[in-house]
């Protein structure tokens, strides 16, 4: 666990309060309390068993204290922290000195065991910043958006991946053949039986069965503790092939690559967790009717204010599940007679959505503008099938940030066509919002782009906030005809009150509201981490797919059985990550899927960088061509001055050399190259 | 130049380009072919060059659209259109019934509990609410979820299958199945998301569902998303089923084998009668139907412990295939559950959309599922009581309204309301004007400090069309005293009174 330096930068510490008489210290190092003797005032409260008791006991503890400090000379109580570890203080300042003012000037405090054990807790919830320079603010710089470039490996490794899924399939096959003459008892649900049809098709079992066996040991780890910079992993093992698991008994902690934990608000302790405590303690546990009914209370109504302020909409609808938020809303916007114009790699639920609108639904090659026009143009010219009669209206899906792919929608593209083909506009965010543009505000916010221009805003509240369910944000007369139109309002559960002050107390802290400063620095840290580890990745030679800006970094691992491997290493190195593959990605592509958080610290991408350089030459995963950055530089020394980049750029050998950074260089240069265009 | 020059030098272009022919790997191979084929026949060899050209003009010919209908169009036309296409308006006007829906909207202040605030400051009697065992201001049960979100946050930040299935979603399911008595359980995120879920991950196109007539909102899109071939029976009409069963058999007799599902609801949604169980599981094993049982209604409420309509009328609960519920309403946690056989959760695990597509269950609701479980089995009198509670409320309502007749069963603590047909018939009521009457009714408790609501539907696109007749919604909860109930029961009675005789 890093240790924070000194006195100037614990200020920056984003887990702690900043230094504010006003603020609540919490039990943090009292140093903060303003008096002349802060080295001892801060020793008396870490040992008093007071520290220990509520936070406002202790604010109030400090406030009665500090005001008699300066008459009584207090003896610090000699604790086996103070022993081991003495205080280093430069302060000068006598008993006799009224300047309250003066910043404290100790050097090292050393924390007593509980301290320190709280400490370790909170950081491994979320990381305190290592260097003031660790920030960056994401926003589209300008210009067209470009495509991410879609790397691709040598022949051999398609080929390979190839293969490799013919070889699985034949095994299976064979092991099939015996099974079902042997092992009938493990063939029962796939068979008609007494009458009974087969409850799973063997056909659609056959991937379950034969494939995703084989590596269910990455899947459904179950965890415990809070998702945020690390995670709990609950150890299991397996007698019978991943078809059982039992659990050991023990646990590892990991460095979490794998939550949707964006800004980090995943935290049992600080602001949220301390409101949606006394939430629920004034509240109850959840509010027990639909929406409709009687399940709206006042905290409804003010998340619901406070959302559609924060994305910039004049109303909005909080669900209590984000996929149900999606799966419930198309049918009380489109129906039959309209048309859903839909990216191909749209999210499951708006294809449930969608399906159940009765609307008729085509789709776009992802991303692409030009497609998108071309299907519009003839949408719009042919009209309905058969009948020829106009489409009554055209609703364009897409999401903000793809949640597999690492992309981001082109909205400006969206923008310039809507307002050719006047078609409605719905923007998923269910990963954007929270977690790209320069206030967290989503895509509109990373473009520069006007909320009014989008018709429907959706997104989650499970992700960057740390909460649970969903939200749609469009104008005040749409919510409020979708209030009596949706069937989410109708018959889903209310969200609980405890999700609903998680909410409202991230917004607030996002918003700067709330302990000010602090949203601002988990934007930064976010846009700063993202970029550093796409950064480091592409150095050295890995493949990965999306836009700079995205906090989700897929690194492309092609052969299947990269998968297991590249999982079961990184758990080896107490990481953990998600890896995907067939049927939620193409066959060959595979992937892993880094979700970097505000949470983690610059030493936690290194030692992540260390752990894929090391994997990846194991497992020969560096297959990049350069194509997508990451290049050296044409000469090491030479870093081209920023007003001159772009000539600098157009400059240089038009040759692509695969990039091989040694991880050391990685490491070194990262920081100040990752503000710069990624190439 | 002479005849003879020419001729040679024919010939000696003609041998090089034999020879040139031969050099081509698998020339030899070609003119094999030929040979052989050509066997002094050569009408066979012309059809085989007519082939041959057949198959060159068909790979060189234009592509052309398999669409049907599309009208070959220039860019300027194409243009046009565009100009002139006006689509219509994302979303409608509100009717007046839909504008009245949300101006009356019961914002509630402060904790939902028997006695609940509102937002114009009066406190009332809180029978709309889902909370009938009134665990929501149960202290113990507020430091378990406080205890649970110290320890593992509010949301879990991901889906069950990407490190999001947290231990206590692995006890809340090991409760709910030994709480039923199934193999095992599997929890979704939320309620009305879980048997739209269920549904069309087992049922699939060609797959054959005989549903109620009356199964809730949820079902029916469960149903509509599966593409299965459904045939509905008449609501809670045990001959009707048994005839389609039957049919539905008959038919499909000399088909290939498909899965055959029955799908119905313990207590219902939109009437809150109860299902004839052993009746239906009669039904099922003779004609070989798996069931579908959606308890979101009846969990927790019925049985002499809560467990349900399987307990109630003494079914053993592995008899049902899949039995689904809820663990919102009065267990006050969140999210549903499904339960069954291993096989039957395991494939939900990796098939059914709410379940591998959403975040999971926030952990606090999570343990509140577990630890209100653990209540109800160990005090089967809070059951009792809520029984007591409905019988009392049952009484001051169905026997001695002239207006209105509950539809619900007498154990339901959920009561539906519905206006008399005598008295539709008399006043000739269209369903909107009953709909404003009742709400009225419920403004009219309101101002006499009780708190019900109408029972609130939505009409959907899938045929046939169901018709819920308009109703009022009582909730029981044992928060109020047998005498607080009854008094809201006169209430309740005279409101109903009041508003619907003055209607001429």
């Amino acid at each position: 666990m890093p240790r924070r330096a000194a006195g100037p930068s614990l200020t920056n510490d984003p887990s702690n309060a900043p230094f504010s008489s006003s603020v609540s210290v919490k039990g943090g190092i009292a140093i903060k309390a303003p008096s002349v003797k802060p080295s001892r005032l801060s020793q008396l409260f870490s040992t008093s068993p007071k520290s220990r008791a509520e936070p406002q006991t202790v604010q109030g503890t400090v406030q009665s204290l500090s005001g008699s400090s300066h008459s009584s000379t207090v003896a610090p109580p000699i604790s086996s922290a103070s022993l081991s570890l003495p205080t280093i203080s430069l302060s000068t300042a006598t008993a006799g000195n009224p300047n309250m003012d003066e910043p404290p000037t100790t050097l090292f405090q050393p924390p007593s065991p509980e301290e320190a054990r709280r400490l370790a807790k909170q950081h491994a919830q979320f990381g305190p910043i290592g260097h003031h320079s660790h920030r960056y603010s994401s926003r589209h710089p300008g210009g067209p958006f470009p495509e991410p470039i879609m790397d691709e490996p040598p022949y051999y490794y398609l080929l390979t991946t190839y293969i490799s899924y013919l070889i699985l399939i034949a095994f299976g096959h064979v092991r099939d053949f015996f099974g079902k003459r042997f092992r009938e008892e493990n063939y029962r649900h796939l068979k008609p039986r007494n009458g009974y049809g087969a409850l799973n098709s063997d056909f659609d079992n056959f991937y379950v069965r034969r494939l995703k066996l084989r590596i269910n040991d990455c899947f459904e780890r179950p965890v415990t503790g809070v998702p945020g910079r690390y995670i709990t992993l609950i150890d299991r093992a397996t007698d019978d092939h991943n078809r059982h698991f039992y659990l050991t008994g023990t646990t590892t902690d990991t460095l979490n690559l794998s939550s949707y934990n964006y800004l980090g608000f995943a935290q049992s302790e600080g602001p949220c967790a301390d409101i949606a405590e006394a939430t629920l303690r004034k509240y109850g546990i959840t509010s027990p009717s639909t929406r409709a009914e009687t399940g709206t209370q006042d905290l409804h109504v003010e998340v619901e204010d406070l959302v559609a302020k924060f994305v910039g909409k004049e109303a909005s609808m909080v669900f209590s599940m984000g996929f149900g938020t999606n799966a419930n809303i198309f049918p009380a916007l489109v129906n039959k007679g309209c048309l859903i114009i839909s990216d191909e790699l749209n999210h499951a639920s708006i294809r449930f959505g969608a399906r159940l609108s009765g609307a008729s639904i085509a789709m776009f090659r992802h991303n692409d503008m030009r497609d998108l026009e071309a299907k519009l143009r003839e949408a719009i010219s042919q009209g309905q099938p058969r009948t020829h009669r106009p489409w009554k209206k055209i609703l364009v899906v897409v999401e903000g940030l793809y949640s597999m792919e690492g992309s981001m929608c082109n909205l400006p593209g969206l923008i310039e066509l809507k307002r050719r083909y006047k078609y409605n506009l719905f923007i998923d965010e269910a990963h954007s919002i929270g977690a790209v543009g320069p206030r967290g505000r989503g895509v509109c916010d990373y473009f520069g782009i006007d909320t009014n221009e989008v018709d429907v805003l959706m997104g989650t509240l499970t992700k960057s906030f740390g909460a649970n369910g969903g939200y749609i944000a469009a104008d005040k007369t749409m919510i409020d005809k979708l209030r009596a139109t949706n069937s989410g309002v109708f018959y889903g559960e209310a969200p609980a009150p405890a999700v609903l002050a998680q909410i409202m107390s991230a917004l607030r802290l996002i918003q700067g509201e709330l302990v000010p400063g602090q949203g601002e620095e988990r934007l930064q840290r976010l846009a700063f981490n993202s970029r550093y580890l796409r950064l480091g990745l592409k150095r050295l030679g890995f493949i990965v797919y999306g836009h700079d800006d995205s906090p989700i970094i897929p690194v492309l691992l092609f052969n299947p059985a990269k998968m297991p491997a590249f999982s079961h290493e990184m758990l080896k190195r107490k990481i953990s990550v998600v890896v995907v593959g067939y049927p939620a990605t193409p066959l060959v592509s595979s992937r892993a899927r880094f979700c970097v958080s505000a949470a983690h610290t610059k030493e936690d991408l290194d030692r992540i960088l260390t752990a894929c350089d090391e994997i990846g030459n194991v497992l020969q995963l560096k297959f990049s061509t350069g194509i997508a950055g990451g290049a050296l530089p044409a000469n090491e020394e030479l870093t081209p001055p920023p007003e001159m980049e772009k000539a600098w750029h157009r400059k240089r050998t038009p040759k692509v050399v695969p990039p091989r950074w040694p991880i050391e260089d990685v490491i070194r240069r990262g920081v100040q190259d990752v503000k710069s265009p990624l190439f | 130049m002479d005849i003879q020059e020419t001729q040679r030098l024919l010939t000696e272009y003609l041998h090089e380009l034999a020879a040139l022919f031969h050099r081509v790997p698998g020339s030899a191979i070609f003119l094999r072919y030929v040979k052989s084929s050509y066997q002094n026949d050569p009408i066979r060899s012309a059809v085989e060059l007519f082939l041959f050209l057949f198959a060159v003009r068909y790979l060189l010919a234009p592509k052309y659209s398999t669409k049907p209908g599309v009208v070959q169009l220039s860019e300027d036309e194409i243009d046009d259109l565009v100009d002139e296409w006006t689509p219509e308006p994302l979303v409608g006007k509100p009717t007046p019934l839909e504008a009245m829906e949300v101006d009356k909207r019961t914002v509630i202040v402060g904790p939902v509990g028997p006695k609940s605030k509102l937002a114009n400051g009066r406190t009332v009697m809180n029978l709309g609410s889902y909370n009938f065992y009134n665990f929501n201001t149960n202290e113990s049960l507020k430091e378990k979820a406080i205890q649970t979100l110290r320890n593992y946050g509010v949301g879990p930040c991901g889906p069950r299958g990407f490190y999001g299935t947290q231990d206590v979603h692995m006890k809340t399911e090991a409760d709910v199945a030994s709480f039923l008595g199934t193999a095992s359980c599997i929890i979704y995120a939320q309620a009305f998301s879980t048997i739209s879920s269920v549904i069309p991950a087992f049922s699939k196109r060609g797959d054959i569902i005989v549903a109620d007539k009356g199964v809730s909102f949820a079902i029916r899109k469960g149903i509509q998303i599966s593409r299965s071939i459904v045939r509905w029976y008449e609501h809670n009409d045990m001959e009707d089923l048994e005839r389609v069963l039957a049919k539905v058999t008959k038919e499909q007799a000399r088909k290939p084998l498909t899965r055959r599902f029955i799908i119905t609801e313990g207590l219902f949604e939109s009437y809150g009668d109860m299902v004839d169980l052993p009746k239906i599981i009669e039904l099922k094993l003779k004609y070989k139907f798996r069931l579908i049982l959606d308890e979101t209604w009846s969990f927790g409420v019925l049985g002499r412990t809560g467990r349900g309509v399987t307990e109630h009328q003494n079914v053993d609960a592995a008899e049902v295939d899949m039995i689904v519920g809820s663990l919102a309403g009065p267990l006050i946690a969140g999210g549903g559950f499904c339960a069954g056989s291993e096989e039957i959760v395991h494939h939900q695990r990796i098939s059914a959309a709410a379940y591998t597509f959403s975040a999971a269950l926030p952990a606090l609701l999570s343990t509140t599922a577990s630890a209100t479980i653990n209540m109800l089995q160990n005090s089967p009198e809070t059951v009792t009581q809520l029984r007591e509670h409905t019988k009392a409320m049952w009484a001051q309502l169905d026997p001695r309204s002239d207006w209105v007749y509950c539809t619900s069963a007498p154990e339901n603590p959920m009561m539906i309301l519905v206006l008399k047909p005598e008295v539709v018939h008399a006043k000739k009521l269209s369903e909107d004007d009953q709909q404003f009457l009742l709400q009225d009714i419920v403004d009219e408790c309101l101002a006499n400090g009780v708190l019900i609501s109408r029972l609130k539907t939505l009409q959907d696109n899938f045929e046939p069309k169901q018709v819920v007749e308009p109703a009022l919604k009582v909730c029981v909860t044992i928060g109020l005293t047998r005498k607080e109930i009854e008094k809201a029961g006169t209430i309740i009675r005279h409101a109903i009174t009041k508003v619907l005789s003055k209607r001429k």
